[in-house]
């Protein structure tokens, strides 16, 4: 094993281990694949079976994932022409186009209620962390422990108190609760993981700094926040893809104002049909922002800003 | 720059007492060195002043005032760490004008870049002024990390063995430049170190801790020729102080337990016969390692000396210094 270890691996080890990376990544990526390529299939095409990989591509289904049609009698039809693409896509059924669907308005709301839950259980957890980190807190222990606490079981297991509670407090149905609610459950994994990173960053920066005539409040957020940046940017991944994809909660606590995309893209099936490609269309677009997100912090991601500058 | 003092200060980790009632004074212009081994609270007492610790008992005055409820800002302090400490995410022109840059000297900018630019020339650092401060070599890094206490006009310059981590040659180059910054600017610097050579070439004064406490405070020279203790005569010369029962030699004051032989301070010819062990040709000096009834001892000797291992050679003390039991000085 030591004799091994510190060997450049051979190149029959390279290919059968990126033989192996890329077998990997083709069995994760491949529900992906078949969500987006069933988004761009006709209702027909999406259910024949055997599947078809090769097919003629449509809109149709982005269309309907973002409008409501109706049936039109056949004078009606004639009478109105249609004069976009999108009211022609519609028109092959011999249906008009009623008015936007509610898609927009849901991913919206996932997005206030992801990223702003997201913002606040990294800027509290960040604050908390470096509380933890530095200071003398009493039953410092005892307090990170109950944090991590909370995790100790499956949130939804808490679903009815927390039913209760935001109906006696008109919390439900509201942005601000499901941020709230999202912050709760994040804010732990946030404190844990940016403590780990925040211990990380040695304290002669901040005491170099308070020299350097600045208060501990403008150390820490010149001097230590930009060290933690690594740290800060994958919490917030981790606490967006959980606010961005959760489910449960969100079927159980918002129906209408806040509802967000997870529990609402399920229902478009409903209209109309089995319109998986409606769905499939509205799962690929959930998708981007997660994906952006992880793309623009993948360089906060990469280790080493602050290796070399103490010496140990 | 201003005077320092600290009057009967003490601090504890715990149980551990790291300063135990230090009195000090840092007069205008002076450089202090404090020497010491590792654990003996040369660091704490940096750390107290900057105010980065604060003491138990004990005032700590700078200019004249008391400044034990001052942060370390408001103390106008600028201190250079052993490990460097430069801000890793910060260039090295930024890391220089940082302390500038404070809220406490906003400093304009134009102010800022002729600065910068000034010590980065003195410490020969202007061609990196655009580097990450983590692309440096250590010498580098150090001499950032002095620059950054240079930018600015402080009461007192803090410095934690700040030449430690360097090989000889930038550290004998740096020693030079610190003595020259410090006649040139004036400065009151209180210097850290467990280096003799750093303590003799560079300090006006030098303090040393035993344990937490100022044993003695003087000009290098008296705290080399005269010496309170045992303890305190060990801590400089190089080679070491002979430590020698008193009675080795005759001729020892009433109560002396030891007697100490600087290298320098044993005449060969006549008196006590001892064996050559080992001859050290050092280039410059050559050092001979006797034994005379089972103690070692190290003196020096002619450079191109004909002395062999098993050689014998009379020695005797010249100018020695007794210490009773306890180590403290009799005579």
């Amino acid at each position: 094993m030591s004799a091994h270890a510190i060997t450049e691996p051979s190149s029959r080890q390279k290919w059968i281990a990126g033989i192996l990376v890329i077998g990997y990544a083709l069995i994760t990526i491949m529900p992906m694949i078949w969500i987006v390529m069933t988004g761009f299939k006709s209702p027909a095409d999406a259910i024949s079976y055997p599947p078809k990989v090769v097919f003629e591509p449509t809109l149709e289904g982005y269309v309907n994932l973002f409008t409501t049609r109706t049936r039109q009698t056949d004078e009606f039809l004639a009478a109105n022409p249609p004069e976009t693409w999108y009211e022609e896509i519609v028109r092959q059924y011999d249906m008009v186009i009623a008015g936007p669907s509610r898609y927009g308005e849901r991913f919206l709301n996932s997005v206030i209620i992801g990223f702003g839950s997201t913002f606040l259980s990294v800027f509290l957890g960040t604050l908390a962390a470096y509380a933890f980190s530095r200071f003398k807190v009493p039953l410092k222990d005892d307090l990170l422990f109950f944090i991590l606490s909370t995790r100790m079981m499956p949130p939804i297991a808490v679903a009815i108190p927390i039913f209760l509670m935001f109906r006696t407090l008109g919390l439900s149905d509201t942005h601000l609760g499901m941020i709230l609610l999202y912050t709760a459950v994040n804010i732990s994994l946030a404190v844990w993981l940016l403590k780990g990173f925040i211990d990380e960053i040695p304290r002669e920066y901040e005491e170099a700094a308070l020299i350097d005539g600045y208060t501990r409040f403008q150390a820490f957020y010149k001097v230590v926040l930009p060290q933690a940046a690594t740290g800060i940017a994958s919490t917030a991944i981790f606490c967006l893809i959980f606010s961005w994809n959760e489910y449960a909660f969100a079927v159980l606590l918002t129906s209408g104002t806040a509802q967000t995309a997870p529990p609402f893209i399920p229902t478009i099936i409903g209209v109309g049909g089995q319109d998986w490609p409606a769905v499939a269309a509205g799962a690929t677009l959930f998708l981007i922002p997660v994906v952006v997100f992880t793309v623009l912090l993948r360089k906060h991601l990469l280790r080493g800003i602050t290796f070399g500058a103490v010496r140990k | 720059m201003a005077e320092v003092a600290l009057r009967r200060v003490a601090k504890s980790f715990g149980k551990t007492v790291a300063v135990d009632d230090v009195s000090l004074s840092v007069a205008d212009g002076a450089f202090v060195v404090l020497l010491g081994p590792t654990g003996a609270g040369k660091t704490t007492t940096l750390r107290l002043i900057s105010g980065l610790e604060r003491p138990d008992r004990g005032e700590i005055l700078i200019d004249g005032r008391v400044v034990n409820n001052e942060t370390p800002a408001q103390r106008n302090v600028a201190m250079v760490f052993q490990q460097y400490s430069l801000y890793p995410h910060l260039t090295v022109r930024d890391n220089l004008a940082f302390p500038l840059k404070s809220p406490i000297l906003k400093t304009p900018p134009a102010e800022i870049a002729r600065k910068v630019q000034e010590v980065a020339e003195v410490l020969h650092i202007a061609h990196k002024l655009d580097n990450r401060a983590t692309a440096l070599s250590g010498g580098e890094m150090q001499r950032v990390s002095i620059g950054r206490a240079l930018v600015r006009d402080p009461d007192i310059y803090l410095m934690d063995e700040p030449l430690s981590s360097l090989d000889a040659k930038l550290r004998a180059d740096l020693r030079i430049e610190l003595k020259r910054i410090h006649a040139d600017l004036g400065a009151t610097l209180l210097y850290v170190t467990h280096d003799q050579i750093e303590a003799m070439t560079m300090a006006t004064h030098v303090g040393v801790l035993d344990e937490g406490r100022l044993v003695q405070f003087g000009s290098p020279r008296e705290i080399y020729e005269d010496p309170v203790s045992l303890y305190v005569a060990s801590r400089l010369g190089l080679p070491r102080i002979n430590a020698l029962p008193s009675d080795l030699f005759g001729g020892a004051p009433p109560g002396a337990r030891t007697i100490g032989l600087r290298p320098e301070h044993i005449s060969q010819g006549e008196g006590k016969t001892c064996t050559v062990q080992r001859v050290e040709h050092l280039g410059d000096q050559t050092r001979l390692h006797l034994t005379l009834e089972g103690h070692d001892i190290v003196t020096l000797t002619d450079v191109h000396t004909d002395l062999e291992p098993g050689d014998a050679i009379a020695i005797q003390p010249r100018n020695p210094l007794f210490f009773d039991a306890s180590g403290a000085r009799i005579a």
